[in-house]
């Protein structure tokens, strides 16, 4: 324990000395940022998309008659929940503790696979109701946006688990270390845009 | 402060103790992740809540909808995202601003022209 804070307080106390060395690893960050950015601006477009078609269900069903609210709102809770996980990784990995960062990361890949699935069992069902993405175009819009999202979670799995096995194989050095805090960032990126799909493609439609 | 060996060393070598992946030690904490979570679940029950069970009916539910949002996407960002305490705070909040803004223009843009082109379709 002792040792443990004298190492944070020195690290903290070497921040200020010699900013040269984090200029590569905060411009590093800094591109990943860029990439969210782009990612918004993909996900900004599908969002325009659905509203504008949100009223294109060429007569055939509307979202408001075929969404299940509380499989939609376990899967919201879930994904929160796994961004605070993976947070908690993230502390781990700050004070140098390998088990609680992988633990932790297992944890937030298995909720991650449980919204999955959820997701998954949500299509199905819809699918099983008759309502595929050619019923409509409000349809087409809704399958779109939701899955690219979905797909999004479902690479940020994959991604994690390579994570949790070089975090295994070679320890926290600096390079997994830039890794967690990278996939730290996609992972409540990703909670943010489910945020914005449960209220605009859920909520809006079921009010 | 008195003694701290490893900026000493590092300040010639590379390899060392690795100090300077450590710089982003001192973002988040156990508390500023419980807060965010707890809010973050507050913003979440409120428009279910509200919506779910018509307390709130018209523009009134679409104000309660978009600012919980809102403000969960704000908490999601400092909270969870560290955006304020970055080593270089100002490019992530610029690179944010710049995407933000592109994307009102899409989402709103779109809206407004298709909104008022209701002839052609």
């Amino acid at each position: 324990m002792a040792s443990n804070k004298n190492h944070a307080a020195q690290a903290r106390a070497g921040n200020h000395g010699h900013d040269g060395h984090h200029d590569l690893e905060s411009l590093r960050l800094m591109g990943f940022w860029i990439f969210l950015i782009t990612d918004c601006i993909l996900f900004g477009t599908l969002f325009a998309t659905y509203a504008v078609l949100s009223n294109s269900t060429a007569g055939g069903p509307t979202g408001a008659e075929m969404f299940e609210m509380p499989g939609i709102i376990a899967e919201t809770f879930i994904l929160l929940t796994s961004s605070f996980t993976s947070g908690l990784a993230l502390l781990c990995m700050n004070r140098g503790d390998r088990k609680g960062l992988i633990g932790w990361l297992a944890v937030t890949a298995a909720l991650g696979a449980c919204f999955i699935g959820l997701e998954l069992n949500e299509f199905v069902h819809l699918v099983h109701e008759g309502v595929t993405i050619g019923t409509s175009a409000y349809w087409s819009a809704f399958y779109t946006l939701v899955s690219t999202h979905g797909i999004h979670v479902t690479i940020g799995l994959f991604w994690m688990i390579a994570i949790m096995i070089q975090l295994g194989k070679h320890g926290i050095t600096p390079v997994t270390r830039r890794k967690v805090n990278v996939i730290g960032l996609y992972w409540h990126f990703l909670d943010v845009v489910w945020i914005f799909v449960f209220t605009v493609v859920y909520m809006m439609e079921v009010m | 402060m008195a003694q701290h060996p490893h900026s000493t060393q590092s300040n010639g070598s590379h390899g060392g103790h690795g100090s300077h992946g450590e710089s982003h030690e001192a973002h988040g904490s156990l508390k500023s992740y419980v807060i965010g979570f707890v809010l973050s679940i507050i913003l979440t029950i409120i428009p279910i809540v509200l919506v779910l069970n018509d307390i709130v009916e018209g523009t009134a539910a679409y104000v309660v909808l978009f600012a919980t949002a809102i403000l969960q996407f704000v908490v999601q960002l400092f909270f969870f995202m560290h955006l304020k305490e970055e080593a270089s705070p100002r490019w992530n909040l610029m690179t944010l601003l710049l995407g933000l803004m592109i994307v009102l223009i899409i989402i709103v843009g779109s809206i407004w022209i298709m909104l008022n082109n209701q002839v052609t379709y």
